[in-house]
């Protein structure tokens, strides 16, 4: 378990207080900038190898690295959801549906370089508008003092959340309580179909069964047959 | 920040190491193995026939209501994580709200059940 | 940080939406264990449940912001929820006589629109971003799986399917805006947000995420150029479940739109109009044109609808309570004529099953003169003849723009309008020109009881609910400003 709180700020001083500042910041930019090239390297492998396989477990390595980007955030329960849900369970629903459709991919790969000019000039506009965000990121000071929520670094993210989530945001936790109750429903209404013409066990019925009236003796005289 | 990174140090540790040792054995054996190939010691299978078609076969779409299923569960059981860590602090009204969540979804279970969806056919 | 959920009373405000979500629950119970036959009482009791919902808001109303002020309830939030439970229970109503047709003879279409209704109420009733998209999800999640309900039909699969990758499209967008917002303000609820944008100057970043956000809305009411959905998922749909498509929703959106632009953005207001007045000119012109070659009468229908999102949206352009008030009452009149035309619809069946194209009309005044008659009413009033409800709908909106000074928007308003008439008149010439070609089967009653109801409210519009209308919009748009 990870150490919180005080104790561990008082072990990362002991631990940092040689080192210098910069040293620091070094390890933390080698990490981010490991992880954002690993990650946008399967990201472009996704969209880009032949096998449709492969194009999932280059998601699953993105995953990974997404979550080792949060990691650095500090968002570390994000980054163990991430591993968690989209890697454990999205992905091995991707790895299904690839399957199931059966698509030959490489067939459809073939009109890209005809859609290739418009997905450049889209991409270039969102290049050009998340720049131009960039250049404007001013959040006004009054921000700073009058944030819903001021962030407490002294306990640890899961803690901060679950201090949080089931109080005070009460109506949205029992809100996502509803949508995966009507996801539930959803899936089971377009993809349940039973067929008729299967015959179901059903283990209490069996359990149930009693020999007096599913098995009765007859007397069956010679030749003649049960009739 | 960096804080977190020491936290996860033998992680890091771990995955560097499992990947050394993952590349040095699938360097060596170019490095030091003897290479002597021929048609027959590459084709797929010295005695038996080709395989006939793609082994990336069609799944069953059953399949994916169980994944489904469980991804919703899945979900389910990350809210949970923080109400664990957490659960001093957040009073009786936390551990209502949190049963009511639970009670919500075991509906939806109950549904399943009875619609026949955990059944296989 | 604690609930301010003390004691059992102070969900007061809730209390409606909590009825739903019981009720929900019981019926999702009630039809796994009941044999599949109950369906029908289930819908009934489903009737039954958004009545009472209905009468407890307007007999018990409860106003008040609760749940750390994630939910408002307020007179505007009322008079919203009783348009959109309406329209929910209408419905539920025209779905009973197709229903075996088209597949929603099970119990989970009535627990899935009850889902839908709370999302939408939640949608009417947020007050933080986060509210705002959690009921946004809700009755997506639901309407997409009611479009695709039926399994058999290619058709409604594809509307399905078209309708999620859109839909969760639109709610990125919705998301994105949203965390924007939240990034450049540090606020979620609607109100912080309008104070903390008021302390200081207008920032490009709070720009983006305004703009993401009402992308995400326009795709809900689906204004141009966010209607692509709109036609195909109208087709495919069940017709019913299309009824419910074209009311409800839109209801919900609009009052959801309303709210965050007259709150969260009042100090921006000159940023966010523009952006209405672009949406309004496109849905108005684009929907006019591209009515004019459809064949299909619920492709009719969808494109319709857009542009009258588009006339509804001019009166959210001025900005003003009176603007405001012009798209409640459009969004009442609206339902009105949007429900009584499907009720039309869906009495429209012959020995092969229900006729959607235009050219199946043919002379429908001589074998169902009454069906023709509420269906030439209805069009004339989407055209906005005097005397009839279309007409003072679209007077209030353009009196509204006229008085914010938008004389442009205004005159191509009334030009869309004059197009469209083209696309509505034709119908009625079908219907009474010409002679017919097939035998309709007689409506069922509660069809007739909708037509009825719905013809007689826009032919008696000015005599019978405007006054009321415009009394109760003027008061609650009140609680807005």
């Amino acid at each position: 378990m990870a150490i919180v709180g005080k104790e561990r700020l008082q072990i990362i001083s002991n631990l940092t207080r040689p080192t210098d500042e910069r040293d620091k910041m070094t390890l933390t930019l080698f990490f981010f900038y490991l992880f954002s090239i690993v990650l946008i390297a399967a990201a472009i492998m996704v969209v880009a190898s032949r096998n449709p396989v492969h194009s999932v477990l280059f998601l699953i390595l993105a995953f990974f690295n997404a979550a080792g980007l949060f990691l650095i955030a500090g968002a570390e329960f994000l980054a163990m959801i991430l591993v968690i849900v989209y890697v454990g369970a999205v992905a091995v629903l991707f790895l299904f549906v690839v399957m199931m459709l059966d698509i030959d991919f490489a067939e459809m790969r073939k009109g890209i370089l005809q859609y290739m000019p418009i997905g450049a000039l889209i991409g270039l506009i969102l290049f050009l508008e998340l720049a131009l965000l960039a250049g404007s990121w001013v959040i006004l000071p009054e921000v700073a003092d009058s944030s819903v929520l001021p962030i407490d670094n002294s306990i640890s993210n899961t803690k901060a959340l679950g201090q949080v989530l089931y109080t005070r945001y009460v109506f949205l936790f029992q809100g996502a309580g509803i949508i995966l109750l009507i996801a539930m429903v959803g899936a089971i209404v377009l993809s349940l179909h039973h067929r008729s013409n299967v015959k179901r066990q059903d283990i209490g019925k069996q359990v149930a069964r009693d020999p007096k009236e599913t098995v009765k003796t007859v007397k069956v005289k010679s030749g003649k047959g049960i009739g | 920040m960096n804080d977190l990174l020491l936290d996860y140090l033998p992680i890091i540790i771990f995955l560097a190491l499992s990947a050394i040792i993952g590349l040095a054995l699938l360097v060596a054996p170019f490095i030091i193995a003897f290479k002597n190939p021929d048609p027959e010691k590459l084709s797929a299978y010295e005695c038996g026939f080709e395989p006939f078609n793609d082994a990336r076969m069609k799944f069953d779409a059953r399949f994916y209501l169980v994944a489904i299923l469980f991804i919703i569960f899945d979900l389910e059981v990350a809210f949970l994580f923080p109400w664990a860590v957490a659960f001093k602090d957040v009073g009786w009204f936390g551990f209502w709200s949190m049963m009511i969540f639970l009670a919500v979804l075991t509906i939806g279970f109950i549904y399943e059940w009875r619609k026949g969806a955990l059944e296989w056919d | 940080m604690n609930s301010d959920i003390t004691n059992f009373s102070s969900l007061a405000p809730i209390f409606p939406e909590l009825i739903i979500i019981i009720g929900a629950i019981i019926i999702l119970m009630a039809g796994a264990f009941l044999k599949k036959q109950a369906s029908v009482g289930l819908a009934g009791i489903t009737i039954a449940l958004l009545l009472v919902v209905s009468l407890l808001i307007i007999l018990f109303p409860t106003d008040g912001i609760i749940l750390n002020g994630a939910f408002i309830q307020d007179s505007f939030a009322r008079y919203m929820k009783i348009l959109l439970l309406a329209s929910s229970l209408f419905a539920i109503i025209l779905s009973l006589s197709s229903a075996k047709e088209n597949s929603l003879d099970r119990f989970e279409y009535s627990v899935l629109l009850l889902f839908a209704t709370l999302g939408m109420m939640i949608m009417v009733s947020a007050n933080d971003l986060m509210s705002l998209y959690i009921g946004v999800e809700m009755q997506a999640l639901s309407l997409y799986v009611l479009a695709a309900m039926r399994r058999e039909s290619s058709k409604a699969s594809e509307a399905g399917l078209k309708y999620f990758v859109l839909g969760a499209l639109s709610s990125g967008m919705l998301l994105y805006g949203a965390s924007l917002i939240y990034g450049f303000t540090g606020q979620t609820q609607l109100d912080e947000i309008a104070k903390i944008i008021m302390l200081g100057d207008r920032s490009i970043g709070l720009i983006f995420g305004l703009v993401f956000l009402l992308a995400g809305l326009a795709f809900k009411i689906s204004a141009v150029p966010f209607h692509m959905w709109t036609p195909d998922v109208y087709e495919g749909a069940p017709t019913p479940v299309t009824a419910f498509f074209a009311s409800a929703p839109k209801v919900a959106a609009m009052a959801l739109l309303i709210r965050l632009v007259m709150e969260s953005f009042e100090p921006v207001s000159q940023d966010w109009r523009q952006i209405v007045i672009f949406l309004s000119i496109a849905s108005m012109i684009l929907a006019s044109f591209a009515a004019i070659g459809q064949k299909n009468l619920k492709r009719l229908i969808a494109y319709s609808s857009i542009g009258h999102m588009g006339f509804a949206l001019v009166g959210l352009s001025a900005g003003s309570l009176v603007g405001v008030q012009a798209v409640a009452i459009y969004m009442a009149i609206y339902v009105i004529m949007t429900l009584g035309l499907f009720a039309a619809i869906l009495s429209l069946k012959n020995q092969n099953g229900y006729v959607e194209n235009i050219t199946d009309l043919r002379g429908l005044a001589q074998t169902n003169p009454f069906v023709a008659a509420i269906i030439a009413i209805i069009m004339f009033s989407l055209i906005g003849l005097p005397p009839l409800a279309g007409f003072f709908a679209k007077w209030h909106v353009f009196l509204a723009a006229i008085e914010a000074k938008l004389f442009l928007l205004s005159i191509i308003g009334v030009l869309a309008s004059a197009v469209s008439a083209f696309y509505y008149i034709r119908i009625i010439i079908l219907m009474y020109v010409y002679e017919p070609e097939q035998q309709f089967i007689k409506a069922q009653p509660e069809l007739r009881f909708i037509m009825a109801l719905s013809g007689f409210l826009i032919l008696t519009y000015y005599f019978s609910i405007a006054a009321p209308l415009t009394n109760i919009t003027r008061f609650v748009v009140g609680s807005l400003f």
